[in-house]
């Protein structure tokens, strides 16, 4: 069977020409960038090449370009980077629909002598920036706010919210993994002190991912030992994924003009056919400021799971913010805190595109989702009840 | 993913006796939309007693609709008699297990064919019992104390896997243990709170450390470390020989001092250091 691969947000395929580039890194050529002899030496020269291209496509100098092996690791690194280089301060601010690589670790400092500020959204998702601005305080460590949710696509101010917490001294980190390949991401304009990307999320292999720190940032590593990455990030290079990395972010860069420009087409058609031949169903998030890509919609009286095994039964992945999707009973933290009701939190679906995506592939869903959802609402005892008040 | 069963799959792909029955002898409904899955089973009875017509709908996930539809299968044709006897496992195993976070599933399909039953007898199901411990999913002490007897469930996670308590915000996890507890007569022995330290106490306790711990790995790298004062929570230490002029003696004081400290002291400890 085919597959349809709408869970881009969760990874995406690594690009054949990727995958090309990194071959000869696992056989012929598997030095040791740090070693004396040619072999492996000249390795640091493609890593080089790799920096340039991660660094040029966010619009940062390579020096401020760390490889580190994933978002996740990114993230710490620049939440304890900021809390090591400032031992007094002890508060930290970040919001309330953060990815688990922030959230959770929030919450763990929190248990540990640390103050967190969570700053809420609005229906639309949309950030309550007069809150964050009345919380920085004197012993705020640092402000770290998501370039663009990962659930909603929706994207936050960031150039404003980065300019804000630099009037106050405050470092500001900025998870963007979800962003980088899918919009124009740029360090200068912004001003943020630090950002996380990750290579998997726009076509280059798991296990790699980098971290922006700008120069004159206060830092400390995360990961202690050799001299690579100039003592701000110990461990051997992942030699052949960098590599993938950096031509993943060349084609990136070209893929922001025009081709994001289809995807997001797709994506408008996708989701204009599912609101308008599907009653009871509603858009999650604003509609304006939103990843190219994204799209959450949430069917009232279903629960996302079936949907997805509905769905998977076709072909066709996607992924749910349900509850029962996640091993837990309460539906994603990211629509509760847009107040989502949990009668359409727990029926929530989120198609999420790439540049493979193809029209025809679209169209197979846009045919496929009016049945599919009918069919498991004929068999929900709130259906019929619920029609009646369909309109709301 | 889950790890679903052929039998699940084909029950939720294909689910049996969907739908509603006009004046059914007994109806039972339980879980809402909130709580994210609900059931509606509703069923027919011959002079014999015996169930001769069964319908369900469900809201909720696969092994949610697919509980109902085995149970479905597995009470049609049965006397009424019979039929009360189906426990939640029974459930279950006609599937060919659930996982074990899908456990509640089950439990739903068990409650809802108690409620029909209780219906078809002319009785209401009786009066919530007991007092509410989960606040999320509106679980009562009695509730978790029958699904602990029946179930032999041993631990809080298993208790949320079949009945949903302390799947929400987690604040009656404590409570839920008590009753864990109290169904094996084991006591429950809280652990001894952590008694605030005098001033006195945390300076020996650093001292203690700094000697035990943290010096005897410093001199074997040359240096060594003397405290200096101590303020609140604040430990300003003198760092000695090598690592006083240790290009990494800052990392050395957060990582490993104050780390150190912190573990073995109080969590809130901050290390400083006086130059000179």
């Amino acid at each position: 069977m085919k597959v349809i691969y709408l869970d881009n947000n969760a990874t995406t395929r690594v690009a054949p020409a990727v995958v090309e580039e990194m071959l000869p890194y696992f056989s012929e050529q598997y030095g040791n960038p740090s070693s004396m002899h040619t072999f492996g030496g000249m390795l640091g020269k493609k890593i080089v090449e790799a920096r340039e291209k991660v660094a040029d496509l966010i619009n940062a100098d390579p020096d401020e370009i760390i490889f580190t092996s994933c978002g996740t690791e990114s993230d710490s690194t620049a939440i304890y980077a900021a809390l090591h280089s400032n031992p007094k301060k002890k508060h930290i601010i970040t919001t309330r629909v953060e990815h688990p690589a922030i959230k959770n670790l929030c919450e763990h400092l929190a248990k540990n002598g640390y103050r967190v500020t969570w700053v809420p959204v609005d229906r639309e998702g949309r950030l309550d920036i007069d809150y964050l601005y009345d919380h920085m305080a004197d012993d705020t460590a640092i402000v770290s706010i998501m370039w663009a949710n990962n659930e909603t696509g929706v994207i936050f101010p960031i150039e404003q919210l980065a300019h804000a917490a630099a009037e106050r001294g405050i470092v500001f980190h900025t998870d963007a993994v979800q962003a980088v390949g899918k919009v124009p991401v740029d360090v200068k304009q912004t001003g943020v002190s630090m950002l996380s990307l990750s290579g998997h999320k726009f076509h280059a292999p798991k296990g790699v991912g980098v971290l922006y720190v700008k120069k004159g940032t206060r830092f400390s590593p995360f990961l202690i030992g050799g001299h690579q990455e100039k003592g701000r990030r110990g461990g051997t290079e992942n030699v052949a994924s960098i590599i993938g990395l950096g031509k993943a972010a060349g084609m990136a860069q070209k893929d922001l003009e025009g081709e994001m420009d289809r995807v997001r087409m797709l994506r408008d058609l996708l989701e204009s056919s599912i609101l308008e031949n599907i009653p009871n169903t509603l858009l999650n998030g604003s509609r304006e400021n939103r990843l190219p890509n994204t799209l959450s919609v949430s069917f009232e009286y279903v629960e996302g799971e079936s949907i997805l095994l509905m769905l998977d039964q076709l072909g066709i992945c996607a992924s749910s913010g349900s509850a029962c999707t996640s091993g837990t009973l309460e539906p994603s933290h990211v629509l509760r805190a847009l107040g989502v009701p949990f009668t359409a939190a727990h029926g929530s679906i989120r198609f999420s595109l790439s540049t493979y995506t193809t029209r025809e592939e679209i169209d197979y869903v846009c045919e496929k989702m009016p049945p599919l959802i009918e069919r498991l609402r004929s068999m929900s005892p709130f259906w019929k009840q619920g029609a009646s008040c369909a309109a709301q | 993913m889950w790890e679903y069963t052929d039998k699940v799959r084909e029950h939720f792909l294909h689910p049996r006796n969907v739908g509603e029955i006009e004046n059914p002898d007994g109806v039972g409904e339980v879980g809402s939309m909130a709580c994210g899955d609900a059931l509606k089973l509703m069923f027919k009875v011959d002079d014999n007693e015996r169930i001769s017509d069964v319908k369900f709908q469900t809201f909720g996930c696969a092994s949610a609709i697919a509980s109902s539809s085995a149970l479905t299968e597995m009470i049609m044709g049965k006397t009424i008699e019979d039929a009360e006897t189906i426990t939640n496992d029974d459930i279950a195993a006609y599937l060919g297990g659930l996982p074990k976070e899908k456990m509640h599933c089950s439990v739903m399909g068990k409650d809802a064919l108690k409620k029909a039953i209780l219906h078809y007898r002319g009785l209401e199901a009786p009066e919530i019992e007991g007092k509410i411990i989960c606040e999320c999913f509106g679980v009562t002490d009695k509730a978790i104390e029958e699904s602990v007897r029946e179930n032999k469930l041993k631990y809080v996670e298993e208790v949320t896997n079949y009945i949903k308590a302390g799947g929400g915000c987690g604040q009656c996890h404590d409570a839920i243990r008590e009753i864990v507890n109290r169904v094996y007569n084991k006591t429950e022995t809280p652990p001894e709170p952590k008694k605030k330290l005098t001033n006195i106490e945390k300076i020996k306790m650093i001292e203690d450390t700094l000697d035990r711990e943290i010096k005897p790995a410093l001199e074997k790298d040359g240096g060594s470390i003397e405290l200096v004062d101590v303020d609140g929570s604040v430990v300003y230490v003198k760092l000695i020989g090598t690592c006083a002029t240790c290009a990494a003696s800052e990392l050395t004081l957060k990582n490993y001092v104050e780390s150190k400290l912190r573990e073995l002291v109080t969590p809130d400890l901050v290390v400083e250091e006086v130059k000179k």
